[in-house]
């Protein structure tokens, strides 16, 4: 019965804490560019002045325009669910692993892909066209962090990766350090930061994320904002969960382990979102077809991992 | 006794066409006896699977006098049965409407019939003789429905190539089905069961049943006539045999490597897993650079292929190394990948099917916004691209899991090329995942998303009432089959108990709705559960938006970052959309090279943009063979112009060679 009821809690909690998330990277990113930036709030107040505005759709656009932004964020918003935050103890941990979540996430970019597509315009297809040529080597590499994983912890289930570290059978492993460098290279492609794609850029030719969204207005926008922070919070939550569970309640754990649980959760999300506004400001931004080069990296890295395994079981 | 009377009730069909070809209403009557035959067939192997009735066989005294006929359903077969009936009975009343507008549909009607018996025949052969026979039934009746429309002479080489590559394909399985039978000549299944056949040829008979299956179901590098042929037959015919006849041909790999032969090395095991890996990322690799519909699903075929052999080697890994439970679960997924594949395969190519017939085009770049025109055509065929690309809750999503799952076990394999060789498989199979989901979102986004292209995308309208219910059938069994994953792999489980000797529940752990092979810490999920929860927050989000925010809706121009432009040519096409995997991997897989030819300054000339691939397998391999083929040719040409006396030399030279032969055979 706590399961279902922490599953509730993460279920607000997830969506309730991504734009916040954003608006302090945001606001973090202003600080280091000497700008005094706006409030983490803002997001907040974005959000709901796109939802008072029209939405206006393209007299091209079939129903897959209007449906895309909706499956997306519910698809993502569902992801977001999975992955345990501040407790293990959520009920549907089981129902999806790192591979499942792989794939739901693919749900909202296969629906985005096509909704670039569906208005007719140039620069729809653009961006439908790089953000899937990004996915297809994201992806694999996200997998072999994945089995990386399966082999250290045997299995593939992030609630019980997190037990099996947190009981302490783990030791420093180099292939631990290769999966987190790729799962990170992962995370800045899936979510179109710095290098790869710039969040806040409308410039034509390096647009990628924001060329395939670039008909929607009003609530389809407010969706599809609210969509890619919740993304975000999720890659942070992942990387949290999987390379530093350390504080995370553990089924069984009373009132007092859940509040650890959830202070712990919010400093983990605090230093990763100030870490990427960090890293975000100190490097520049690549051209398009370096991307294959930066995520074939991450590709053979999720492999190296694998394999290094071998290496120091021989050992 | 339905199974058989509804199998011979089929070449009567098609005697009945021949007859009567010249009514169009006889077309339409056949389509239906052909419906009526695979849903007697659909059910008669629901009711084997079900173990109503054991194994029942048969023995007719068909064929040479001193030959019979065996044939027997067991649950491999009765499986099969549902996977060829079920998409038959769906192609068949797509085909009711569809074949209406067929200009060369008495070169087609007649053989449709045959071509289902030969499928049919093959699953339910107990013997070798039946089993063949059947094989070049199937062959020939869809080589004939690959030539119907034979003024193209694109076609004419489709069906030259096909023709050769069947021949290959049943010269391979013949002396693989003899050299199971023995000396003895005893040819049955049974006896061949029994035989012990030790190592020479036991090796030839695995390698030649994977090369003759392997060139029908389509494995790289023998999958060059499948692109080629599937396209050029009438759609509901590729969709036949792009959905089913690969996976008769994989029931033929199944039942040898599985069942009739008794020791399979693990060493097949990591060949077919290699191969199988390859097959996948080739195939989608070919798949994302096609501008034809038709074309790009065939080659997702081959890719799905590939996906489907992974797992069938990493059983007969499993198997060979004795871990039984293991085997089960990978051959489990393995067939369930069959499953899923045959039912949106059928789909896409009826997609395809129905776009055809309203616009008259197959290129991609010349379609466009087709699902404001062909609403039911295009949310069938998006669930079926959705499927494709692995997406959950979709059935094509469960069985890559299973696949992948199992492949995360690989490593516990004994042996160092096993334990190197499954990550990079499992890197493999991911990517040719990825890379599928690109290629229907490309193929979907240009045909059916956007601005007509031209005018015959632009006055289309949706088919008839039959032929989107044929659509809509499919795309709830897509559904279905993914959302309720747990009853068909405890279906599956009863097919793969008798190949693999263990009988297990993938859901044993957790109980109904999870899928968790293994055991539940391993790694489980749970599709129902998903799609619950996944409705239930859609459904908060549509409503909280909605009462939250403005319901104010305009239509209007599209931005376009303020480009204001009518031109339906500036959106992205096919080719351009690849663009950028032509970058990442067309340079070294198909050696593309992208040049731009600029006019002199003073000339108004256009400037040209082109692009020039090769396809390394055709180049390669088959062009060279077929110039050595030719050069052989040649040579031996020469021995038609000798004189008398070379002549009389000639048969001199081999009277001696053959009693030289006779007489060593007498010695040893």
């Amino acid at each position: 019965m706590t399961a279902v009821l922490w599953q509730m809690v993460q279920v607000v909690l997830v969506v309730a804490l991504a734009p916040l998330v954003t608006g302090w990277v945001r606001w973090v990113k202003a600080r280091l560019n000497g700008r005094r930036g706006a409030s983490p709030w803002q997001p907040y107040r974005d959000f709901y002045r796109l939802l008072q505005k029209e939405a206006v759709v393209a007299h091209s656009a079939s129903w897959v325009f209007r449906a895309a932004p909706y499956i997306t964020f519910a698809s993502v918003w569902l992801a977001a669910c999975i992955i345990p935050t501040f407790t293990t103890n959520i009920f549907l941990a089981p129902a999806a692993d790192l591979i499942a979540l792989v794939a739901l996430l693919a749900i909202g970019r296969f629906w985005t892909a096509l909704a670039g597509m569906d208005v007719g315009t140039a620069f729809g297809g653009l961006g439908a066209s790089r953000e899937m040529m990004i996915a297809s080597l994201a992806e694999p590499a996200m997998l072999m962090v994945s089995f990386s994983l399966s082999l250290v912890s045997g299995t593939t289930q992030p609630a019980q990766i997190v037990a099996f570290v947190l009981t302490g059978e783990i030791g420093i492993e180099v292939s631990l350090g290769l999966a987190l460098a790729a799962l990170f290279m992962v995370a800045i492609a899936e979510n179109g930061r710095i290098p790869i794609d710039n969040p806040a850029t409308h410039l034509e030719l390096t647009m990628v994320h924001e060329a395939m969204v670039l008909e929607y207005s009003g609530r389809h926008l407010a969706m599809v904002e609210a969509a890619q922070m919740v993304r975000l919070t999720l890659f942070m939550a992942l990387i949290a969960c999987l390379f530093a569970p350390w504080g995370m309640a553990m089924p069984g754990a009373g009132p007092v382990g859940v509040t650890v649980g959830m202070l712990a959760f919010l400093a983990k999300m605090f230093i990763l979102a100030t870490a990427l506004a960090w890293f975000e400001t100190a490097i520049a931004k690549m051209r398009v077809f370096r991307y294959a080069d930066f995520l074939g990296g991450a590709l053979l890295l999720g492999l190296l991992a694998t394999i290094f395994l071998y290496v120091s079981e021989a050992v | 006794m339905l199974i058989a009377s509804a199998l011979l009730s089929l070449p009567l069909l098609s005697l009945f066409v021949i007859a009567f070809g010249r009514w169009g209403r006889a077309h339409s009557v056949a389509y239906a006896g052909c419906f009526v035959a695979a849903v007697s067939l659909f059910s008669g192997g629901l009711e084997h699977l079900g173990g109503v009735w054991g194994a029942p066989s048969l023995v007719l005294p068909i064929g040479l006098p001193w030959l019979k006929a065996h044939f027997r359903i067991d649950n491999l077969s009765a499986l099969f049965l549902l996977v060829v009936n079920f998409s038959a009975a769906v192609a068949s009343a797509f085909a009711i409407g569809y074949s209406a507008h067929l200009p060369e549909r008495r070169r087609v009607t007649p053989f449709y019939p045959l071509f289902l018996f030969g499928m049919n025949t093959v699953l339910v052969a107990d013997d070798a003789f039946v089993f063949l026979v059947a094989w070049e039934f199937m062959s020939l009746a869809s080589w004939l429905m690959v030539l119907a429309d034979h003024q193209k002479a694109e076609n004419r080489r489709a069906a030259g190539i096909y023709l050769i590559m069947a021949v290959f394909g049943t010269f391979c399985l013949l002396p693989a089905l003899g050299l199971m039978a023995g000396p003895g000549g005893d040819y049955t299944f049974a006896a061949m069961r029994l035989r012990d056949m030790g190592g020479v040829v036991g090796f030839l008979v695995v390698l030649l049943t994977v090369l003759g299956t392997g060139s029908k179901a389509g494995l790289m590098p023998l999958h060059v006539w499948l692109p080629l042929a599937h396209p050029a037959a009438p759609s509901h015919v590729s969709a036949l045999m792009s959905g089913v006849m690969t996976k008769v041909a994989l029931y033929g790999l199944i039942r040898v490597l599985f069942d009739l032969h008794g020791e399979v090395g693990w060493q097949w095991g990591a060949a077919l897993m290699v191969v199988g890996g390859v097959t996948a990322v080739m195939g989608v690799l070919y798949a994302v650079m096609q501008d034809d519909l038709k074309t790009l699903l065939a080659y997702s075929t081959v890719e799905n292929v590939g996906v489907v052999v992974i797992g069938l080697g990493l059983a007969l890994a499993f198997k060979a190394d004795g871990e039984n439970l293991l085997a089960a679960l990978a051959l489990v997924a393995g067939l369930y990948h069959i499953v899923n594949h045959s039912v949106f395969k059928t789909l896409l190519f009826l997609g395809a099917g129905a776009v055809i017939s309203a616009t008259g085009r197959r290129s991609i770049s010349a379609l466009g916004g087709l699902l404001n025109r062909m609403p039911w055509t295009g949310a069938a065929f998006l669930v079926a691209a959705a499927s494709a690309s692995a997406l959950p809750p979709l059935n094509g999503f469960v069985s890559e899991w299973l696949i992948l799952q199992t492949l995360f076990k690989g490593p516990g394999l004994p042996h160092w090329a096993m334990k190197f060789g499954v990550p990079v498989v499992g890197a493999l199979l991911a990517l040719a995942a990825a890379l599928a989901a690109t290629c229907f979102v490309r193929a979907y986004g240009v045909a059916f998303l956007g601005r007509p292209r031209s005018d015959a995308a632009r006055e289309a309208g949706d088919v008839s009432f039959g032929m989107r219910m044929s659509l809509v059938v499919l795309a709830v069994a897509c559904v279905v089959l993914g959302v309720i994953p747990v009853t068909v792999t405890d279906a599956l489980s009863h097919v793969v108990q008798p190949l693999t000797g263990v009988s297990f529940a993938v859901s044993a752990d957790l109980g109904w709705p999870w899928l968790s092979p293994v055991s539940s810490h391993r790694g489980s999920y749970s599709g129902t559960l998903l799609v619950m929860v996944g409705l239930a927050l859609f459904g908060v989000v549509v409503v909280l938006v909605h009462r939250f925010g403005t319901e104010a809706l305009r239509r209007s121009d599209a931005w376009d970052c303020g480009h204001r432009e009518d031109i339906p040519q500036t959106q992205y096409t096919g080719p351009s959309f690849s663009q950028p995997l032509r970058r990442v991997f067309g340079g070294t897989v198909f050696r593309a090279r992208e040049s731009v030819q600029m006019p002199p300054p003073g000339d108004d000339s256009p400037a040209r943009h082109s692009v020039s691939m090769i396809d390394p397998v055709w180049d390669g391999l088959y062009a060279r063979l077929g110039l050595a083929v030719e050069w052989v040719a040649d040579q031996v040409n020469r021995l038609q112009f000798l004189t008398v006396r070379g002549y009389l030399l000639m048969m001199f030279c081999t009277l001696v060679f053959m009693l030289l032969v006779v007489a060593m055979r007498q010695q040893s």
